[in-house]
């Protein structure tokens, strides 16, 4: 049973991730009012996702213990994720081939 | 009849009893993934067929209220999280602070969100009511910035829904906080509660970039 003994995250952890945070905000927004799309088209939506990812990881895996937790909550975790992951690839997928089709 | 840290009959123990609890709200957290899910993808399919229009409109929504409202929601998450570990190190009198202190950044939020709302009623951008999106618009692209809205406040407004329950989730917290009721072995309520905030918090850092930041630079 010892993966239930509760890992307790100290407050200097809390504090490091909130700092990074913040810093990661503020990147996001000054990255957003910079043409990235003039160096590689679609950069500036890649950079604001990547960096939301970062932010969310962060989050999930200190704020919320995921890191510390037991192995079936990272299964649930996953599970999540990636069913969203299957919705969003095959509808774009499929809405990315429907060439025959004039919006 | 929910007593302080008593073990129900279907549980061995009380570890047990909490891996549970906790079992069960990240489960609960997975079927929010899927339904916020729906409008993700509902916004990535719109945003791809009219992106100019999605542009424009994105544009009218202001960064800098966004920005400080994506900060405050960090804040938030953080005193959250501090007011767990108050209650997982038994120190008592600390948690009702931290509650209150995410009770207040959670409230700053929601105030916020009702100045971008209102802004947008003056700007007769509220799908539904008289909507004009820029004067002269043709009606093709009334229509489909009119999309663009009511993705807007359905995404935006779905969210502010979890923060109003979040924030009646804390005042229930606090008063139990205030009763003493939460100790090193018993604080799940905190701890679930918890997760749920933090879980608002993550939809928040993804509509934050894809609603305002996306087309910042065109």
């Amino acid at each position: 049973m010892s993966e239930h003994a509760e890992h307790v995250v100290s407050p200097k952890i809390y504090l490091l991730i909130f700092a990074a945070l913040m810093v990661l905000t503020v990147t996001t927004a000054w990255a957003a009012t910079v043409d990235l799309n003039a160096y590689f088209m679609g950069l500036n939506i890649i950079v604001a996702l990547v960096i939301a990812t970062c932010k969310a990881s962060l989050v999930v895996l200190f704020f919320m213990h995921a890191y510390y937790s037991a192995k079936r909550t990272k299964l649930i975790i996953i599970c999540g994720v990636f069913w969203l992951a299957i919705m969003l690839f095959l509808t774009m997928g499929d809405y990315a081939t429907r060439s025959w089709e004039v919006h | 009849m929910h007593r302080t840290g008593e073990l129900y009959g279907q549980f061995q123990t009380l570890e047990q009893q909490k891996a549970s609890a906790t079992l069960g709200m990240w489960i609960f957290l997975a079927t929010e993934i899927l339904f916020f899910g729906g409008l993700f993808l509902t916004y990535t399919i719109n945003r791809q067929a009219y992106p100019d229009v999605f542009a424009d409109a994105s544009k009218t929504l202001s960064l800098p209220l966004g920005t400080i409202n994506t900060l405050v929601l960090i804040a938030s998450s953080l005193t959250m999280a501090m007011a767990v570990w108050s209650a997982e190190v038994g120190k008592k009198k600390l948690i009702p602070l931290f509650l209150v202190l995410t009770l207040i950044l959670g409230s700053i939020f929601l105030f916020i969100k009702g100045i971008e709302y209102h802004d947008k009623y003056v700007e007769h951008h509220i799908p539904g009511l008289p909507f004009q999106f820029e004067p002269g618009s043709s009606v093709a692209t009334n229509a489909h910035a009119e999309l663009f809205f009511s993705l807007y406040f359905g995404m935006t407004g779905l969210h502010a829904m979890h923060m109003v329950v979040g924030v009646g989730l804390l005042i229930w917290l606090l008063r139990q906080s205030l009763k003493g009721r939460f100790t090193p072995d018993y604080n799940t309520p905190i701890e679930n509660v918890g997760l749920y905030w933090h879980f608002v918090d993550i939809v928040w850092i993804y509509l934050y970039p894809l609603l305002y930041l996306i087309d910042r630079h065109k």
